[in-house]
Parts: structure tokens; C-alpha cells; sequence
């Protein structure tokens, strides 16, 4: 068994940062529960203002149910989640998202009663400073041609769209995004890379989940590795190269 | 052309009428039941109790000592008083279901005993437990073991409620259907035990508004203006609610709770206090049906139980939570059931169960049902 602990030098350039700048989001020592069988074991990251933040990790390794347990999703969960300075660790889940955290869900969770315009309208506003309805058409022209639409009848692609829009006009300024790029076309999955990079220049900072570490690698500023339940490594975006074989081996690609 | 069929157009109009008053309170019964399972997921078996208590709410605003309310004012107060009452029980009870916790059994506990305390002071009142009477040691009036049985129902259920603040409720909520359905239809029958108790079973009058007294000749038929305006009333209720629905932001919310609860949530809608409202509206509109039947049909405390079965009927037909079938299914069966009487008068009261059950053979889901 190879030793994966945290390397020393990653946690002292941790807890350096996190003196620098109080981070927006930190996750500590967070565990939780589906029903009896226990899926996080002490998760532990931080997202600092203006970052964009990968988990990666294997199928099964607790990415999309961190994101759930810290958007208050899982009832049964532990540890601490300071976000904008608050502790939310026992907060219910609408109480979290009116603090200003955005949730795109795995699934996409499109509304199929719903049309496309409905379900881009339906989440309520949080806080002042979300974008304006016609500059987020204007990231995805698609939705706005496809208003009057089902929900559910958008292709793959264009709800994954409307899945991330919907969250950008509610004042959210922290996003949680679940695999966006999973299962899409690389002309999609490029144009969600774009918009993820025109996100972080306004100053969202965004927690993404990915298996794609390519995609991945052209987004973000730092990767935390997850593997059972555990955070098991760090690596800044910069050294991505330089810990190839490292990586390789986390994710078994 | 009615020669051609053999039967006299005074008698087909006459129960077509007929066939679209029924109609018209399957519909808004239907919708009321549609719109309840829709979001809670529960059958609830209240709702002909509840019907029967817009009835008496009417009655009793008109017929009581301190100051008399009459039809129209009652149209409005009643759906509000029993779709409050509603709403507190479904704070109190019907969401306590979901919450799968450690103080699950204590809730169930409780409420038995709210339920047993209520049946205790009925008793006491009518001295059907002699020994229990004596340990007290005088016989309560009737008003004072309701309002002990009252005071006593709300002190444990505030309590559930309080203890439930202390739980984060679990958000993969799947409870079974069967707990609703059985808290439900309890409580019906204890709703409506306590009104037979208090009113006997005959039925009580309710007249007509002055507005709405006569008739008019269509000339093919006497149409009595009130029979009329409950058509008209109901027919403008249901559009109205399907409008709410489909077309507004609150409709939106209602939808996407229907569809996924926990997402909704997770956007910032505090999505307990929908539930609330919406099964507080779906109530309120069984008050109102009964509000509308009251000069039509006596109040009498088993109106609703002798209504609610064909309306389920009616529900399971239209498809479980469709909002647009509850009411076309409504009206529907309505007429259905009235040609049923002029034509083979024999099965008029099976007709709709009938039709159940080819429903249910070819289209399991219902006519406007979506195939789970």
C-alpha cells in the first residue's frame, strides 16, 4: 500500500494562503451519511474569493456527496462548513442557498413540468448582484431560442446550460457545480469551459466536481484529490504536470 | 330527434342538469384531491370530512348566537376557516410522517393520546363510560369535553411541532403512502363521529340566498337559478385554479415541488411552508364545494362520506395528481352519470366504477395521468 497522506509541503502552503485570505468556503473534517452506510470520512478543502476549485476523484469516491452534503442535502452529516464566515453545518438547505450558494446538481435536475423559461425564472433571488436575464441569453443563446420549450425536451447539452443559468440570476456567488461536461459533446463541453472562465473573472468562485481532469486542468487554480471519503492530496493547478504519475495513479486513468 | 331515442327531452335535460351539478362538486372535490397528492404524495381520506365541515362552517356562521354570517360572506370564510384548520393539521400531523427520526415513535405516541384524550372527554360528556365519570366525580356539558379535548389536541400536536425543530428532517423523504392515507381517514371518521354526536344524522337546512332563489325557463327545460350558479362557480373556480397553476410563479413553484422537493429547496424555497399552503388550498376548496352544497343538498355530518368514495372514483380516472383531469374527469363523470339515469337507470350508481375499472385495465395511469 503506497502511503497517501497529505504531503506536508501542500498543508503548510494551506494553512499560508488561508492566513492570507479568509476563504469563502471551509470545509472541515466534514463526514456524512446516506442512511446507515457512512460516505464521508473528514472531508476537507478550502475555496478562497475569486477561486476555481476541482474535486477530483474516482466514481465513488464522495465528490457529488460532499457537494450535497455541504449544500444541506444529506440529513445525517458532521464536521464543519464555514461559508462567508458562517457555520452551516446544521442549517437547512434553503437557509444555505439564501446565504448565496448556487447548486447544479449531477442529474441537472431540469424540471420537466416546467418550460425552459420557467425553470431558468424559478429559483428565487438570493442577494442583489446576480446577472441580468439577457446577458446570461447572451452566454447561452440556445435557451433563449428554446424558451417556450419543455424543460426536458432540451438536448444533454443545452440543460446542462440551463441548469448553470438559472443559478446565475439568483445573486449566488458561490457555485457548486456537478460534473457539467459529463457525457456531453467536446464543442459543448468547450463552451462550458468558456463559461466557467467568464464566471471566474466576475469573481464567482466555484467548487466543481470532475473526472475529466483535462477539463478540468483548463479551469482551474487548484485540485483537491478525494478518495474515500477523504481529501488525500492537493495539487495547485501549476503543478498539474510536474504530478502526472500521481495523479494518474489517484484517478486510474 | 329525442322521439328517434325514445326519451322526453324535459327528463334528458333534466338530468344532464343533474349530471353537471354532481360533476361540478366531483370536479372541485377532484381538483382538491389532485392537487394534495400531486405535492404530499398522500390519499387524503379527510378531504370528504372537510367538505362536510364547509358545509357546517356555513351553518354555522348563519345559525349562531353571537352574530349571524350569511351565503356570500360564507363563501369566502368558510374555505378560509377549514383550509386553516387544514393547514394546522397538516403542520402538525401530516408533515410529522416524513420526518423519519428518533422522535418518530414519540409523534405517533402523542398524537394517539391527543386522539384518545378527544374520544375521553366525548364520552365523559355523554357518560358512556359511567366509571370514569364518577372518578371525576360530575358529568362535564358537552362544550366544556370539546373544549378539553380541543385544548388537549393542540397542547400535544404544538409540542410535536416544537420537538420537531429540533431535528434537521431527513431530505430523502419516501414515506409510504399507507401512513397518510391511514391518518387521514382516522381522522375522518373521528371528525365525523364528533358531528353525529353533536348533530344527529338527519341533516340540517340551509336556505337558499335570496339572490339565487328561483328559476329560469330555457325553454326545453326549468333551470333553478341556484343549481345554475353552482355550475358556473365551480366551472370558474377550477379554470382559476388551473390557471394558478400552469401559468404563475406560485404554479411554477408547485410544479417543480411536485417533481423534485429536495432541488427546490436547495434553490432557497422554503419548501415545508408550500406544502403547507398547498394542502391548506386543496382543503379549503373541499370547504368551499361544501359551502356550495349546503342549500342543495341538508348539511348533515355524512355528506362527504357518502361523496368521497365516487370521488376518488373520479381521481383514479382522471390519473393520480393530474390537475386538468380532476376537473375534465369531474364534469365528465358528472354527465356520464347522469345520461347513466336516463338511459339504464339501474346502473347509474355503478356506472362510474365501472368505468374505473376499463380505466384501470387499459390505462393504469388514468386518462391524463403521466406513466411513473
Amino acid at each position: 500500500m503506497p502511503e497517501r497522506g497529505l504531503p506536508e509541503r501542500g498543508l503548510a502552503e494551506a494553512r499560508a494562503i488561508r492566513q492570507a485570505s479568509a476563504p469563502v468556503l471551509a470545509v472541515s473534517g466534514l463526514e456524512a451519511w446516506y442512511g446507515e452506510s457512512h460516505v464521508l470520512h473528514g472531508i476537507s478543502f478550502d475555496l478562497r474569493p475569486g477561486e476555481v476549485v476541482t474535486l477530483l476523484g474516482r466514481n465513488g469516491a464522495g465528490k457529488t456527496t460532499t457537494l450535497r452534503a455541504i449544500m444541506g442535502l444529506l440529513a445525517k452529516r458532521q464536521g464543519s462548513v464555514i461559508f462567508d464566515g458562517a457555520e452551516t453545518i446544521a442549517l437547512p438547505s434553503r437557509t444555505i442557498a439564501r446565504l448565496g450558494m448556487g447548486y447544479v446538481p449531477e442529474e441537472r435536475g431540469i424540471f420537466a413540468s416546467l418550460s425552459v423559461e420557467e425553470n431558468f425564472m424559478l429559483p428565487p433571488v438570493v442577494k442583489p448582484g446576480g446577472l441580468a436575464v439577457e446577458r446570461i441569453y447572451d452566454m447561452f443563446p440556445n435557451l433563449r431560442e428554446r424558451r417556450k420549450s419543455q424543460g426536458t425536451k432540451l438536448s444533454g447539452g443545452e440543460q446542462q446550460m440551463l441548469a448553470i443559468a438559472r443559478i446565475l440570476r439568483t445573486g449566488a456567488r458561490t457555485l457548486l457545480l456537478d460534473e457539467p461536461t459529463e457525457g456531453l459533446a467536446p464543442v459543448i463541453v468547450q463552451q462550458i469551459g468558456r463559461t466557467i472562465r467568464e464566471l471566474k473573472k466576475d469573481g464567482f468562485n466555484i467548487v466543481l466536481v470532475e473526472q475529466n481532469f483535462h477539463f478540468a486542468a483548463t479551469v482551474a487554480d487548484r485540485h483537491f484529490v478525494v478518495e474515500q471519503g477523504k481529501v488525500v492530496d492537493m495539487i495547485p493547478n501549476a503543478d498539474l504536470e510536474a504530478n502526472k504519475t500521481k495523479l494518474h495513479s489517484y484517478l486510474g486513468v | 330527434m329525442f322521439d328517434l331515442i325514445g326519451v322526453p327531452p324535459q327528463a334528458l335535460f333534466g338530468q344532464l342538469l343533474l349530471g353537471l351539478i354532481n360533476g361540478s362538486f366531483y370536479a372541485l372535490l377532484s381538483l382538491g384531491l389532485a392537487v394534495i397528492f400531486g405535492l404530499l404524495n398522500i390519499i387524503n381520506f379527510a378531504h370528504g370530512a372537510q367538505y362536510m365541515l364547509g358545509a357546517f362552517a356555513a351553518y354555522l356562521l348563519l345559525n349562531n348566537p353571537l352574530y349571524s354570517i350569511g351565503y356570500w360572506p360564507a363563501l369566502i370564510l368558510a374555505p378560509l376557516i377549514v383550509g386553516g384548520l387544514g393547514m394546522l393539521l397538516e403542520r402538525n400531523l401530516i408533515s410529522q410522517l416524513n420526518v423519519r427520526s428518533k422522535t418518530r415513535p414519540l409523534i405517533f405516541i402523542a398524537s394517539f393520546v391527543a386522539i384518545f384524550l378527544a374520544l375521553a372527554a366525548s364520552h365523559l360528556s355523554s357518560g358512556a363510560v359511567p366509571d370514569l365519570v364518577s372518578l371525576v366525580g360530575y358529568k362535564l356539558d358537552p362544550a366544556a369535553a370539546y373544549g378539553i379535548a380541543a385544548i388537549g389536541a393542540l397542547l400535544f400536536t404544538s409540542f410535536l411541532s416544537a420537538t420537531n425543530l429540533l431535528n434537521a428532517p431527513d431530505a430523502d423523504q419516501n414515506t409510504d403512502h399507507l401512513y397518510g392515507l391511514l391518518l387521514t381517514f382516522g381522522l375522518a371518521i373521528i371528525i365525523q363521529g364528533l358531528f353525529v354526536n353533536q348533530y344527529g344524522s338527519s341533516g340540517l337546512p340551509y336556505t337558499i340566498p335570496d339572490e339565487l332563489r328561483g328559476g329560469q325557463n330555457l325553454g326545453f327545460m326549468f333551470l333553478p337559478i341556484y343549481r345554475g350558479w353552482v355550475i358556473v362557480a365551480s366551472l370558474v373556480v377550477c379554470i382559476a385554479t388551473w390557471l394558478i397553476i400552469e401559468k404563475t410563479k406560485l404554479g411554477a413553484y408547485l410544479r417543480a415541488a411536485t417533481e423534485n422537493p429536495t432541488l427546490l429547496s436547495a434553490f432557497g424555497v422554503n419548501v415545508p411552508r408550500l406544502v403547507t399552503f398547498t394542502y391548506g388550498f386543496g382543503v379549503a376548496l373541499a370547504g368551499l364545494a361544501g359551502v356550495l352544497a349546503a342549500p342543495i343538498y341538508s348539511v348533515n355530518p355524512n355528506m362527504g362520506a357518502d361523496l368521497i368514495i365516487v370521488v376518488f372514483a373520479v381521481v383514479v380516472i382522471g390519473g393520480m395528481g393530474s390537475i386538468l383531469g380532476a376537473i375534465v374527469t369531474g364534469f365528465m363523470l358528472g354527465i356520464v352519470e347522469g345520461l347513466t339515469k336516463v338511459f339504464y337507470p339501474e346502473a347509474a350508481s355503478v356506472v362510474i366504477f365501472v368505468i374505473m375499472a376499463i380505466v384501470l385495465l387499459i390505462k393504469p395511469a388514468g386518462l391524463f395521468g403521466r406513466t411513473a
